[in-house]
């Protein structure tokens, strides 16, 4: 009989969904335009880096020089004075610029060894470091074809022959796309729950809930699985449809164990959601509240920037979070095409932060219907 | 000002003229083609259920609504003219429906009422004068310090006018004041309003009720019902015509013919054979204590099977709590509670199946049909599955709900929600059904026939009926009543009995009289001698000459806009909630994005298949393990090996070196290694990459070194790298100071959003609409003490920078605090014009998030320069105010730069500020819509 009431409850909660076109549209938008527009997005690293230089040789070789910038990876190099350099950079407007001295295709001829001074603006993080690398390859490219002419090479005859696995092509976004279904079924998970919740008791039908035989556990589980289902079969559909047919990225992993995952870390988020909501109390405040959590639980999890990069304390705490595990899963099954037997800790914890959570907010649940 | 009516010679001209005024609210016309003339000089009466329109017609009035069609001339000039609401707003005061709904529930009641005074531009001695004097006279002086919120209805009410007449208004504009206020309040308010008017005999008052009995004191009725006017005249007028002897059955008989088909007087037949000993319910002792307040003291009483009980008293005096505790939904602090005999248990299924519970508020699902609310809740009652259908449709007929099972109960009428929530309530057959005030709101017909239904459970199926209510005349038809006040129960017996026992005329002087004698110390106190025929002493002097009314026409007003600013800081100051959110949120976030968008690539793993294992092989691979880059795991064993643990996600690289490596690169033959890197994170890949190029080239440049001599090294040129402004190229030197714009947008902005919001949502919003605060006042008013938040912010968010990310600041503070400065002015401003266009808060929090983040993030050079952008997103790059100040907190971070430098980045900002704040004064209502 406590499961007909776990049933009913459940679908009634469904029926409330359906009846709510806001919520409706932000689950559609979650998981379709916005894990397309988030594969868009992330523009590749070094996307027309502005760049200046100044030519104080004016010969063949330093012209040479400046026509290989082109973009999409450089702006058209604008040509300016040593003075306009310091000025230009501290406005922020080009992010390197070259400074190629004078006598520069002489002294390279005389076998002087004559060097070329590369400025970057290092506040700009993202296209310091590859930019700097691309315009070393490229310059170095140009002299070496420029030089050929003249000598011969004394190098180590060792290649490097580099490959990308899992992701040849580095395409960001298969990243991204993957990055927005997870971050969706976080969000989504937390704020269904959280608001059907407040919204219950903002309509005081939570009280006229428990005047009938049913219990808080029952009420609790109900909302667990109709909410998490939603969430589940909308992620399902937006992996299969967005990213796999639309987006065609290819999934190599098993989708099954990918979902099990999921379904575990959505009984993770959703007791979370409705933890925050007894938390809260109103709608705005759950609002608040919800910005607060989830913004750490998605910037940190490992998803935005590779954990092995956060400080170590941060790394430990990050551990308590259903995301990390769901992420280090998602990475490793969707991409990496991992089975069980290297999944299995991740799925393990899960189960066990959603146990935990699980009880505490059943235990915060009963409080707050006092 | 000098043409204010006086006596008689007002009664001629009407006070208010209403020419074919009509109003819609999306398909449902709240007005329809309205015509009529308030006599002035006296008291006007609107009546009619809830929902008729009423409140529609006062706000109309109050020019606090805009005019859709007609005309409606208000002291002479036509209310739809904003120059005319302008001039004569300072002599209108309008009291909104709802207890207290215009006041500011954290502030004190002598914050409150002064806040008005400033708002009309009394200076300090004025505002003291008559604060003091307003609060004598309505007994609240000694509650100056309490909290608006902590008050009673009644005192809420009582505070509400005091706001109201600060100002000397020659029309009062009262929305139900007295609607769930206790009798003996609800006296002492018309008394109050007596006295006032003897005073100034000049002054009109216009207000809606749903008290019948009131009105019968009024001077002058309009009776409403569904938008239309039905009569107007003197109570005594209506009487006659309508051949009825009280304005309730009056109004019963002036409703169409449709509405009053089935009516008839409830008659409830009394008990039979009572005292069976069969008791229903048991209250002993009950005791319900929250902190230091006691919601309920001690309250007992015993109610027999098949007996309508009744519960009386003000809105908060512990009805509700009472029967929660009964339904077992709150667990009493003290004493028992029975049903039945059995003690209430909340973990008694049994029990709860045999209770049937309707709560004051429509608490139905809204989102479920009628039928789909009856059915679901057939079941959670565990009634058997065939039964259920049958059940359902019995219920469907007895309350009358065939036409509508199908259909959602919100767009319902009231009268209909509440047979519906009755029906709910007992579509299991409870034996006992508890009903918290199941009839406010709904029109005396549907009254009528709600009883009738009870009054057929009770004496034909017996069961046990638990209600409580506002109306006498609903309480009069119970079998027995309690009185409550404050949590204790005054008397309890049959209402015969206890209007007898006190020798009065009615129930409700019965009623005042118990109340009296609860509350006799405060009947030493001048509210109730202010009930006397002599004035208030308090309120005699200067009242003819009315100060400081001017400055209504000035657009900016310094005293009127320090009032708002005052206020918002006060609220801000007493709200947790909103200041966590600016002063931890904020330092919290910045923590979070500044090690979530953290750029540096470190402790790569990597592990190497060395398949040459030579001293060459060696070297190489101690090469890469040597660097602060790379963490070596150890060796990875063969080609499964690699792949297992590359899966796994343990080897981010791994690096083959085939055999034979050492020998072929001493002969100088072609060798490859090769390397391979999870792709699954493409910008980690791509760093990582450069990492192992850059490697791989100097252990070339080394070992060329090595083999062919020095001459290999003179490489053919030198390029010279210098990273600038962040040598170390730490991310958190690049992230910081650009993540402190993004907080500075996001958190001032939502907070100056919400703070107009909430306003919106709560119903405040409606002091703009009725006071003369400009719209700019309002708006810079509601900004400043945002801005000083943000300001702080600031401070917090640049020390945290610096002191516990270390990031070095090394140019101008001065430049970058005033660049900060009017930043935060900005975000506040583009707040306050989001706001202009959110109704509810959580939409503020949500669409504030978005236009602020969005931009914010990726517009404005965050991650991507600026100059790297194009199109749509360069467009935005460039007017968003984001990119300037980016611009100045990494000049001056890591720039070392200084105001000459930044001039540029000043500009735009200083531009935006004018720009958006008249973008929010165009935008804003002053008038509800």
């Amino acid at each position: 009989m406590r499961l007909a009431n776990v049933l009913q409850l459940g679908v009634k909660e469904l029926r409330g969904l359906m009846r709510d076109p806001m919520l409706m549209v932000l689950i559609v938008y979650a998981f379709t335009l916005s894990v397309y527009t988030a594969s868009k997005a992330i523009p590749e690293t070094l996307n027309r880096a502005a760049i200046a230089v100044v030519d104080e040789d004016q010969s063949p070789i330093s012209s040479r020089i400046i026509t290989a910038f082109n973009p999409p990876y450089f702006s058209i190099p604008r040509l300016i004075t040593q003075s306009e350099m310091d000025r230009r950079m501290d406005a922020g407007l080009d992010t390197f610029a070259l400074d190629i001295p004078p006598d520069f295709q002489r002294d390279l001829l005389a076998k002087r060894s004559p060097t070329i001074q590369l400025n970057i603006d290092a506040t700009r993080m993202t296209q310091a470091f590859t930019g700097g690398g691309y315009i070393q390859s490229i310059v170095s490219g140009e002299v070496g074809e420029f030089l050929n002419r003249y000598r011969d090479s004394t190098t180590v005859p060792v290649d490097l022959a580099l490959r990308a696995r899992f992701n040849p092509q580095l395409n960001k976004s298969w990243f991204g796309a993957i990055n927005q279904v997870i971050n969706s079924i976080t969000m989504l998970s937390i704020i269904l729950t959280g608001a059907a919740l407040i919204r219950e008791r903002e309509h005081g039908t939570i009280e006229h809930l428990l005047v009938m035989p049913v219990t808080p556990f029952e009420i609790m589980a109900s909302k667990i699985w109709s909410m998490g289902l939603v969430v589940l079969a909308a992620s399902s559909v937006a992996l299969l449809a967005v990213v796999q047919g639309f987006l065609a990225v290819p999934i190599e992993g098993s989708m099954v164990l990918f979902l099990l995952g999921a379904t575990l870390h959505l009984f993770a988020t959703t007791c979370m959601g409705i933890f925050l909501a007894t938390m809260a109390g109103t709608m705005p405040q759950f609002g608040l509240l919800l910005m607060l959590i989830l913004l750490p639980l998605q910037a940190l999890s490992g998803a935005t920037t590779p954990r092995e990069s956060m400080p170590a304390i941060i790394q430990d705490i990050m551990l308590a979070a259903p995301n990390t595990h769901f992420v280090i899963l998602a990475q490793s099954v969707l991409f990496r095409s991992a089975g069980l037997d290297v999944v299995w800790p991740q799925l393990l914890s899960l189960l066990g932060i959603g146990a935990i959570l699980f009880v505490l907010s059943l235990r915060r649940f009963r409080q707050f219907l006092r | 000002m000098s043409d204010r009516p006086i006596g008689d010679a007002a009664a001629v001209v009407p006070v208010v003229r209403l020419s074919t005024v009509g109003l819609t609210y999306g398909k449902t016309a709240a007005l329809q083609a309205v015509t009529l003339d308030m006599p002035a000089g006296g008291v006007v009466g609107l009546i009619g259920p809830d929902g008729v329109g009423k409140s529609s017609l006062l706000a109309l009035i109050a020019g606090a609504r805009a005019v859709q069609t007609g005309h409606i001339e208000v002291l002479g000039g036509d209310i739809a003219d904003a120059g005319l609401r302008r001039r004569i707003c300072p002599r209108i005061a309008y009291m909104p429906q709802g207890l207290g709904k215009n006041l500011y529930p954290t502030l004190s009641v002598f914050e409150n009422v002064d806040f008005f005074g400033r708002l009309f531009g009394h200076n300090r001695r004025e505002r003291e004068r008559r604060v003091k004097a307003l609060l004598q006279s309505t007994g609240l002086a000694p509650f100056a310090d309490r909290p608006a919120g902590k008050l009673s209805g009644g005192m809420k009410q009582k505070l509400g006018l005091c706001c109201a007449l600060i100002h000397d208004p020659d029309l009062l504009i009262l929305d139900e004041p007295t609607t769930g206020v206790d009798p003996l309040s609800r006296r002492q308010f018309w008394e109050l309003i007596a006295d006032i008017r003897s005073e100034r005999p000049g002054m009109s008052v216009v207000v809606a009720t749903a008290y019948m009995e009131e009105a019968a004191g009024f001077d002058w009725l309009v009776a409403i019902d569904g938008g239309r006017v039905l009569a107007t005249g003197a109570p005594a007028e209506l009487l006659q015509q309508t051949n009825a002897t009280t304005v309730d059955a009056a109004f019963v008989a002036l409703l169409p013919e449709a509405k009053r088909r089935g009516y008839s007087q409830v008659v409830i037949p009394p008990r039979p054979g009572t005292l069976d000993g069969n008791v229903a319910i048991e209250a002993e002792h009950l005791t319900m204590r929250f902190d230091d307040f006691t919601a309920v003291d001690d309250v007992s009483f015993r109610i027999e099977r098949g007996e309508i009980f009744g519960f009386l008293g003000s809105n908060g005096c512990g009805k509700t709590t009472t029967m929660k505790m009964l339904t077992g939904l709150l667990p009493a602090t003290d004493g028992t509670a029975k049903l039945f005999g059995h003690e209430v248990d909340p973990n008694d299924m049994d029990v709860r199946r045999r209770v049937g519970y309707m709560s004051q508020a429509f608490s139905l699902y809204s989102e479920l049909t009628v039928r789909q609310n009856l059915e679901l809740h057939a079941r959670l009652f565990r009634m058997p599955r065939d039964a259920i259908a049958s059940r359902v449709e019995a219920m469907a007929h007895r309350f009358d709900l065939v036409d509508v099972m199908d259909s959602l109960p919100d767009p319902l009428p009231l009268g209909i929600r509440q047979r519906l929530s009755l029906a709910v309530a007992m579509i299991h057959s409870p034996d006992i059904l508890i009903l918290d005030e199941p009839t406010s709101g709904v029109d005396p017909v549907a009254r009528d026939g709600f009883w009738q239904i009870l009054s057929d459970l009770s004496r034909k199926d017996n069961v046990t009926i638990f209600i409580s209510t506002h109306f006498m005349n609903e309480a009069q038809r119970c079998d027995r009543i309690s009185l409550m006040h404050a949590g204790k129960v005054l008397a309890s017996d049959a209402p015969a009995r206890i209007i007898e026992r006190r020798g009065s005329a009615s129930l409700e002087e019965a009623f005042v009289a118990y109340l009296e004698d609860a509350i006799g110390e405060v009947k030493a106190a001048p509210l109730v001698a202010g009930a006397a025929v002599a004035p208030a002493p308090a309120t005699e002097p200067g009242e003819k000459e009315v100060a400081g009314r001017g400055g209504a026409s000035q657009l900016l007003d310094l005293r009127r806009m320090l009032a708002y600013t005052r206020r918002e800081t006060l609220e801000l100051r007493r709200d947790p909630i909103r200041a966590t959110l600016a002063i931890v949120g904020s330092v919290i976030l910045m923590f979070v994005i500044g090690y979530g968008i953290n750029l540096d690539v470190e402790n790569l793993t990597f592990a190497a298949l060395d398949r040459d294992d030579t001293a060459i092989s060696r070297d190489y691979i101690l090469q890469i393990a040597g660097s602060r880059y790379f963490e070596e795991r150890s060796p990875i064993l063969d080609y499964a090996d690699l792949d297992r643990r590359m899966r796994s996600g343990e080897v981010s690289v791994a690096i083959e070196i085939p055999p034979g490596f050492g020998r072929d690169v001493s002969r100088g033959k072609t060798v490859a290694i090769g390397a391979w890197i999870d792709g699954a994170m493409p910008t980690r890949a791509e760093t990582a990459r450069g990492y192992v190029q850059a490697m791989h080239a100097s252990w070339l440049t080394g070992k060329a070194r090595e083999l062919y001599g020095a001459a290999a090294t003179a490489g053919s040129y030198q390029l010279e790298v210098r990273y600038r402004y962040n040598p170390g190229i730490k991310s958190l030197v690049a992230m910081a100071p650009a993540v402190i714009p993004l907080l500075l947008m996001m958190i001032p902005a939502m907070l100056a959003a919400l703070s107009v919001v909430r306003e919106k949502e709560l119903g405040s919003i409606i002091n703009l609409y009725t006071t003369p605060v400009t719209r700019l006042e309002f708006l810079i008013s509601k900004q400043i003490p945002y801005v000083a938040l943000a300001m702080l912010n600031a401070v917090l968010l640049t020390a945290f920078a610096i002191f516990a990310f270390q990031v070095p600041f090394t140019g101008s503070l001065l430049t970058f605090a005033c660049g900060a400065l009017l930043y935060v002015v900005v975000a506040t401003a583009m707040g306050l014009v989001i706001s202009t266009f959110m109704s509810s808060q959580i939409a503020a929090i949500f669409g504030t998030a978005l236009i602020t983040l969005i931009p914010a993030i990726q517009y404005s050079g965050l991650i991507d320069p600026v100059s790297s952008l194009q199109g749509f997103g360069a467009f935005i790059g460039r007017i968003y105010p984001a990119t300037y100040f980016v611009n100045i907190t990494r000049g001056t971070f890591s720039k070392a730069l200084g105001f000459s430098d930044l001039a540029d980045s000043f500009l735009p900002l200083l531009i935006a500020i004018p720009l958006l704040l008249g973008l929010g004064v165009a935008l804003l209502k002053k008038q509800a819509k």
